[in-house]
């Protein structure tokens, strides 16, 4: 039976406390204050929906074997390129290679529930197995509601018709162009409209005749749901559909709202991904999501979720955190305001697209090589061995270094270069099994900046060219966890 | 077998404009300054120039490519012109050309100058630029002192010096540097700062505050090389000789190898080693009289002193504090007040350096005259202390 073979989650480290946001902003719309406890997640100035979703298939793919890969989907409301497939760069960055069906899902905040579906569907006809990752990077005005109700993070499952820890035992969805919200093309923020309309004309109505139709195709029963995950941020409402539907209160899923906020369209699926890593076996679980219309899904976990090697998972990337109580920052990491950035912030940034395609697998998989004469590990990979004892010419093959362990040899915190968040830090890191670079660190404090701090490579965005509208990406080492 | 370039080549004299922040004067404007100055110190006439070289790094934009820049602003009579560019180590690889242009034979008198025009970008340190196609989509983002400053955590694990004796050391080379170019008229900053002002300024990169880096300036220098033979047809009786001209290039061993431990540079090792053999010296700490290292940050001059051979490994630190390289120490270094006060104009720096050792071994240098000096010995170091080119030479009185 297809299902999920393996889950994964991200959230990204940095946490802005609502109440810094309510205090800058109350004076404004002092309405605010009742959304002043906890924190949202949000992204470090070079995360995106694409680098979140990158780790949280890293997580997934770590904690589970992929076997026979097929396909890599992607879904958001926030990918990064509107004209470039973003599933492609993912499933570039996971070195995953070219025979693959890639697709981007997105256009509604229904698209992370959608996409699964639609993945699980084509299961059936491609085979093997389907890398899913889901990810938003909720971008919202400044003081407004939203920007303290969202958050930024993401999903990941690796889906097939064997060796699952969750089946699929049913699926419905209803098409409704019910506009609760709306962002146009080319417009920065979403246009929303009254909340109680949106719940009473809205979930209330039309989440339960999408229940009903999964009730029915699968002849479950509420009382038989042991999870019920519908994020929604008006308070009651899931609690309220649950009840109507027979599913006990106990069996309805934490929002996460006050660890992380609502991650959009890929929340539903970040709610999921939390579910499957506290799930015992022949547990059920029924997935809601919502807009402009409603997704359902069934799952039952199976025997083997008991003994499958679990994720870090969003549990232990919720326990990955700093808090952040610099709301400045956050407006400029969103580019909600606009700041000085100095005379050396100008330099061109284009990206020739032809060297880009020459050193993709390096740049964007962080593909080293090693050589077959001497067996040395080096990055970049060169026509020249590097070691001074060997000097082989074209003897090396390709080489993965995303995921091998480094520790800081020499660092420092640079205050003369631009960056969006100084100082920039940066160091030389060695590789834990050879091979060496220059890296830039990110998600850095302080106290982590010494000689011998082990680290770990992750995707992130090199920088912005605002000219062109391009994101440039590539690897960045971390402290180690 | 090669024999070396030592006594083949004299200089036959030498220029150097002010530096500093020259507001009111263009690249061509600073080439005539020094090149006056030189030709002078020559006693030729521009004509007998057979060839030259031009030394312009990364304010190309300002000065322009080629070797015609020069040509024109010297109107220079349709002689061989090659421009170069070597990172920092411009200036001396203009000099290079020129006295192997002499060697060969292939020139009786040629010219290097070098210039740079910095101060055209609208900020302080140097200019932003593009560090090429591909680099630009991997390389860290970090500036010069970024890089440099590196050399700081490398230097204390490895040598398990503490991070307060590493940075007073460094604040004592800029202090140093001070001290000396408050003598010296043509340099950019000419003002002594004590050692509190050092440690307690701005940060730049970690661990190097503001007085920790030099400044950044306008510049250029010029040296006329010939051979001692038509220097002493020309009525010259004091020749300093060219003793060693070497260059080390890394090939990407520090940036990709776990064999370099990032606390010493690789090339400088090696261009010593072998300008020492070639000049034939066999104890620098003795033999060198004077020298001026590429202190484009105090850290890079802490280590350039043990990469010289002339401090031992892991104690450079301890000789600065003991004053060895201060103007009354055993082997004064920057004895103009070097890239701390001149700032560094990178075509023209390695030329500057000369410039100096030239000076004292004449006995030119007025209040920042040496007793008798035989060997002067300049460095230049451009990249990041992982990948990078390194210049040595030696410069000396003809009968040393």
């Amino acid at each position: 039976m297809v299902g999920i073979v393996g889950y994964g989650g991200y959230v990204p480290r940095l946490r802005l406390q609502r109440k810094a946001v309510v205090q800058a902003n109350s004076w404004f719309n002092p309405g605010l204050k009742a959304y002043a406890k906890g924190e949202r997640a949000m992204c470090n100035w070079d995360e995106d929906s694409l680098t979140m979703a990158v780790e949280a298939a890293r997580d997934c793919l770590g904690a589970c074997q992929a076997n026979d890969l097929r396909a890599v989907y992607f879904a958001s409301t926030s990918m990064p390129f509107a004209d470039r497939q973003n599933a492609g760069i993912l499933s570039t960055a996971l070195a995953l290679g070219e025979n693959l069906s890639t697709l981007d899902i997105t256009s509604s905040q229904r698209a992370g529930t959608s996409g699964l579906i639609t993945a699980l569907n084509a299961q059936t006809g491609i085979g093997g197995q389907l890398l899913y990752a889901t990810a938003d990077k909720r971008r919202t005005k400044a003081a407004s509601q939203q920007e303290l109700l969202f958050g930024d993070g993401a999903a990941a499952f690796l889906l097939g018709a064997s060796g699952t820890v969750a089946d699929l035992l049913g699926w419905h969805q209803v098409a409704i162009d019910f506009v609760d919200h709306y962002r146009g093309e080319n417009e920065e923020f979403d246009y929303t409209w009254e909340e109680r309309w949106i719940r009473d004309e809205g979930y209330l109505k039309i989440v339960p005749r999408a229940l009903k139709g999964l009730f029915d195709k699968t002849g479950l029963k509420g009382e038989q749901v042991d999870r019920f995950i519908m994020p929604c941020v008006l308070r009651g409402v899931p609690e309220g559909i649950a009840k109507r539907a027979g599913i006990g209160e106990a069996a309805v899923a934490n929002q996460l709202q006050e660890v992380m906020g609502e991650s959009g369209a890929a929340h539903a699926l970040v709610m999921l991904s939390d579910a499957l890593q506290a799930a015992r076996p022949g547990e059920t679980i029924v997935l809601i999501g919502w807009g402009q219309g409603c997704d359902v899904l069934a799952f039952r976990t199976t025997p083997a979720i008991a003994g499958a090697s679990k994720p870090r998972g969003i549990k232990g990337y919720l326990a990955r955190r700093k808090e952040e109580t610099n709301y400045s920052k956050f407006l400029a990491f969103n580019d909600l305001v606009t700041r000085e950035k100095g005379l050396r912030s100008e330099v061109d940034k284009q990206t020739p697209l032809t060297t880009l395609y020459r050193k993709k697998d390096m740049l964007l998989a962080m593909m080293g090589g090693k050589c077959r004469v001497c067996g040395t590990v080096q990055f970049p990979k060169a026509n020249v061995c590097v070691n001074p004892n060997c000097g082989a010419f074209h003897s090396q093959d390709d080489h993965p270094f995303a995921d091998t362990p480094a520790k800081i040899q020499s660092w420092t915190a640079d205050q003369l270069t631009y960056s969006p968040d100084p100082p920039a830090y940066c160091g030389m890191v060695v590789f834990d099994e050879g091979g060496r670079f220059m890296s830039d660190f990110t998600d850095m404090d302080a106290d982590k900046a010494n000689t011998g701090q082990k680290m770990r490579m992750v995707f992130r965005i090199k920088e912005h060219d605002d000219a062109r509208g391009f994101t440039k990406y590539f690897w960045k080492a971390t402290p180690a966890y | 077998m090669a024999t070396g370039i030592r006594d083949k080549v004299a200089i036959l004299g030498m220029g150097c404009s002010k530096f500093g922040e020259r507001w009111d004067r263009e690249a061509d404007d600073l080439i005539v300054e020094a090149f006056e100055e030189g030709l002078k110190d020559a006693g030729i006439d521009r004509n007998q120039i057979n060839a030259a070289w031009f030394s312009t790094a990364i304010e190309e934009v300002h000065v322009g490519k080629s070797g015609v820049p020069l040509a024109v602003a010297l109107r220079l009579p349709y002689i061989p012109v090659t421009r170069v560019e070597n990172y920092c180590a411009s200036g001396t690889e203009s000099f290079r050309g020129a006295v192997y242009a002499v060697a060969s034979g292939a020139a009786d008198i040629a010219l290097a100058l070098g210039v740079e025009k910095l101060k055209d970008t609208g900020y302080g340190g140097l200019p932003q630029r593009n560090r090429g196609v591909l680099q630009s989509m991997h390389w860290a983002n970090l500036s010069a002192p970024g890089s440099f400053a590196q050399l700081a955590s490398a230097y204390q694990t490895k040598h398990g010096v503490k991070r307060e004796e590493l940075k007073r050391a460094m604040a004592q080379i800029s202090v140093k540097s001070h001290d000396n170019g408050a003598k010296n008229p043509k340099a950019h900053l000419q003002k002594r700062i004590d050692i509190d002002t050092v440690l307690n300024a701005p940060m730049v990169a970690d661990p190097l505050g503001l007085f920790d880096c030099c400044g950044v300036s306008d510049g250029s220098a010029c040296a006329i090389v010939t051979t001692p033979e038509i220097a002493r047809s020309l009525g010259k009786k004091d020749l300093v000789t060219v003793k060693a001209l070497q260059l080390s290039v890394s090939n990407g061993v520090e940036s990709s190898h776990n064999s370099w431990d990032g606390s010493y540079f690789m090339t400088t090792r090696k261009a010593s080693e072998r300008a020492y053999k070639e000049a034939g010296i066999s104890n620098p700490r003795e033999q060198i009289s004077m020298f001026e290292c590429h202190d484009c940050f105090s850290i890079t001059e802490l280590v350039t002193m043990e990469d010289l051979y002339l401090s031992k490994e892991g104690g450079a630190w301890k000789d600065v504090l003991d004053g060895m390289y201060n103007a009354d120490g055993k082997i004064p270094c920057q004895i103009d007040g070097g890239l701390k006060c001149f700032g560094h104009p990178i075509g023209a720096s390695g030329l500057r350096m000369l410039y100096e050792m030239y000076g004292q071994i004449l006995g030119r240098a007025g209040p920042r005259q040496l007793k008798n000096p035989v060997f002067g010995m300049t460095h230049n170091l451009g990249g990041f202390p992982h990948q990078n080119v390194s210049s040595v030479a030696i410069v000396g009185r003809q009968d040393a």
